[in-house]
């Protein structure tokens, strides 16, 4: 059904090159050239994204791929969906293909709401005919019929969303290969989307499924392919490949250190995780608080200071963004020499998944003298009690302190005496 | 699925010359369809300002020439109402330079759609020219009125010549636009350069001034522009005025097919990098 055999991409890395040149820069180097004394040519390297992957995908099989942010899922989804080539390697598919990448794809804000199920449905290859077929059941799951006739960009974002999912969940193809399309939404239409993929999952297609979230990937997928650094780590059952990727992915150090740099007069030294008690962590666990620790030098007199951290999810969303001088007043004055900062991060906030840090630091409005955008990464531990538990995406940690007991006497028993009232009778 | 037999897709590395593969193209043709009614459905979305849009354009800019070139400088129309020769070598330039810009922007801003599905780059320079065709639909009728009002009918060669005509400049529009719409995902200034190339251009045809007006000795030299037969012939036959346009001015026959086969073969050749580019 899908045969891969041995698939590598490899990108051209321009040194301090923009992603897109100019044609007045492009002119003017060649000339340059021509003439026998160019500049320097511009230093390019080669990045394999992806390199010597093989597997099969049987027939009606639901095929999980994980891996970190960069281990090569996504170029693998976009050669799998002939977005882009192959450098090396075959893929060979049997059968109507259909890729899910994002849900909306080709959605026209000025369009209405029939006219861009059309759309969208065209965009991911359904016949006009189909659509027509399946209009009404795709309007009924998108829970829209109201506003059919109104143009998208009236929409509020989770209308939109319902509207683009539903085109996708009513898709038949005889392979489906679908990217993270699923964390979008509230919890409850989550659900319903999950259960449409178990469906199509259950029907007999063949499906390769990429997502971060464990949990579903467990439920849906038969089998998971785990990627690492653009390679094929392992394959096999799922629950032996989710197990490998989530204790690999917490032996990574979180922390890191930078080189002194003179020339900065406010730098970052170190950074790094640290538990309740200020001693370097693994990981974060998420029953207890933890805390962002900077250490930094101060080279000469400043009139003020402050140092910030930027968390963001693994999916690359800022989660929040905290700096040092948040709770103080005024100005912040520091006489050079060395520093901690530390910033505390309860417990039961974040949600369990991939981090990255970002730190810098610097004079408020006036100028930043040292910035990491990606300083180091942690993992939020939890995982275990995610996947025993239903929705995902949640913004914010899904452990509260719950009491239940027995409801102390007299309190309840109206309500057990008398069910159901409809809100005329009382009073 | 209706699809007989099992469809096999093999994804490997691109080699060598890609000639365009009209039998995918026709498989994709519903897509096509809605590219081009989504286009035409946006810009004529309010029926009024489509329509008159459409049609203002070109009559405000012939006001202008006629009030800049008509009463100031000298320059001969052939025996037509100087704002009616403008009007009929404007509605085709701007046809010409409409098909011209929409091509070449139609990668850079939808850029959203190829890197997330797979379908033949190629309809969207192709749907882009949708609007503009269907703008010069509406501006000729406008034409036809106003020349019928000042007591010109058009001749029954105007049936052929004027779709042949648009034709003509549809493929030589569209070459240009296929170059363009690739470079465009490399180099972004290609889209300061465009302005430019279609402001140059609107002198560089017969819109204010009969072809007459260029030493004839030039004439397979400026009549490579394959805007400028269209527009003479596109005259000829609305008026029914004058000696039937030159037989030199063919010559932007070859060049408007070498245009369209090299931008395929160029847009053909870059098209796999462009997800990864843009």
């Amino acid at each position: 059904m899908i045969h891969v055999e041995g698939i590598g991409k490899r990108y051209r890395i321009t040194e301090g090159g923009a992603r897109y040149g100019t044609l007045r820069d492009a002119i003017a180097g060649g000339a340059a050239r021509l003439v026998g004394r160019g500049g320097p040519r511009r230093r390019e390297s080669d990045f394999w994204a992806l390199k010597d992957v093989s597997f099969d995908v049987a027939e009606g099989e639901v095929v999980g791929i994980i891996g970190r942010n960069g281990a090569g899922k996504s170029t693998l989804l976009k050669i799998l969906s002939r977005i882009t080539p192959p450098t090396e390697g075959r893929i060979r598919l049997l059968g109507r293909v259909a890729s899910l990448l994002e849900v909306g794809t080709g959605f026209h804000p000025e369009l209405t709401g029939r006219e861009n199920v059309f759309m969208n449905g065209a965009v991911l290859g359904m016949r006009r005919e189909e659509i027509r077929r399946k209009f009404d059941e795709i309007v009924a799951f998108s829970e829209v019929e109201k506003f059919l006739e109104t143009p998208v960009k009236h929409y509020s974002s989770g209308m939109y969303v319902r509207l683009a999912f539903a085109v996708a969940a009513h898709l038949e193809p005889e392979i489906l290969i679908v990217d993270e399309v699923l964390a979008v939404g509230d919890a409850d239409f989550q659900k319903k989307c999950l259960g449409k993929m178990g469906e199509v999952a259950r029907g007999g297609r063949t499906v390769l499924f990429v997502s971060h979230n464990m949990g579903a990937i467990n439920r849906l997928c038969g089998r998971a392919v785990l990627l690492e650094g653009g390679g094929l780590a392992c394959e096999g059952p799922t629950s032996e490949v989710t197990a490998r990727y989530l204790s690999a992915r917490t032996a990574e150090v979180p922390a890191v250190a930078f080189e002194p740099d003179p020339a900065k007069d406010a730098q970052i030294v170190r950074a790094g995780l640290v538990d309740r008690d200020g001693v370097p962590a693994g990981g974060f666990d998420l029953r207890a608080p933890h805390g962002i620790e900077v250490h930094y030098v101060v080279r000469k007199r400043l009139a003020d200071h402050r140092v910030t951290v930027r968390l963001s999810s693994g999916a690359g969303e800022l989660v929040v963004a905290s700096f040092s001088n948040d709770n103080r007043e005024g100005l912040h004055p520091v006489e050079p020499g060395p520093y901690i900062a530390r910033m505390e991060v309860p417990a039961m906030l974040l949600v369990p998944g991939d981090y990255l840090v970002g730190l810098s630091i610097g004079q408020p409005n006036v100028r930043t003298y040292h910035q990491e955008e990606a300083a180091f990464r942690f993992v939020v531990d939890g995982h275990d009690l995610l996947i025993r538990q239903g929705p995902t995406g949640m913004l914010c940690g899904q452990f509260f302190p719950w009491r239940t007991g027995p409801a102390p006497e007299g309190r309840s028993e109206a309500a057990v005496a008398r069910p159901r009232q409809s809100a005329g009778d009382v009073g | 699925m209706s699809d007989a037999a099992r469809a096999e897709v093999v994804i490997a590395p691109p080699k060598g010359f890609k000639p365009i593969d009209f039998r995918e193209l026709w498989q994709y043709r519903e897509l096509f369809m809605q590219f081009a009614w989504r286009d035409i459905s946006v810009r004529y979305k309010q029926a009024v300002l489509g329509v008159l849009w459409a049609i203002l354009t070109p009559l405000v800019m012939a006001g202008i020439l006629t009030l800049i070139f008509g009463l100031l400088g000298r320059l001969p129309t052939n025996g037509i109402p100087k704002a009616t020769f403008y009007l009929s070598g404007l509605t085709v330039w701007l046809m010409f330079a409409g098909l011209l810009q929409n091509a070449a922007q139609s990668l850079v801003s939808q850029a959203g759609l190829f890197t997330k599905v797979y379908f033949p780059r190629i309809l969207l320079p192709m749907s882009s020219m949708a609007v503009p065709l269907a703008d010069y639909l509406m501006a000729f009728v406008v034409l036809l009125g106003i020349a019928a009002y000042q007591g010109f009918v058009p001749n029954l060669h105007a049936l052929y010549v004027v779709p042949l005509c648009v034709l003509w400049a549809t493929v030589g529009a569209f070459g240009v636009g296929l170059w363009f719409s690739a470079l465009n995902v490399y180099y972004r200034d290609i889209g300061y350069v465009l302005p430019f190339i279609t402001r140059i251009g609107l002198f560089a045809s017969p819109v204010i001034y009969p072809v007459s007006m260029i030493p004839a000795r030039w004439h397979w030299l400026y009549g490579m522009n394959p805007a400028v037969g269209p527009i003479e012939w596109v005259r000829w036959a609305v008026f029914h005025v004058g000696p039937t346009p030159e037989p030199v001015l063919f010559v932007s026959i070859p060049v408007a097919l070498v245009l369209f086969l090299s931008g395929a073969w160029f847009f053909r050749k870059m098209e796999h990098t462009f997800a990864d580019v843009v």
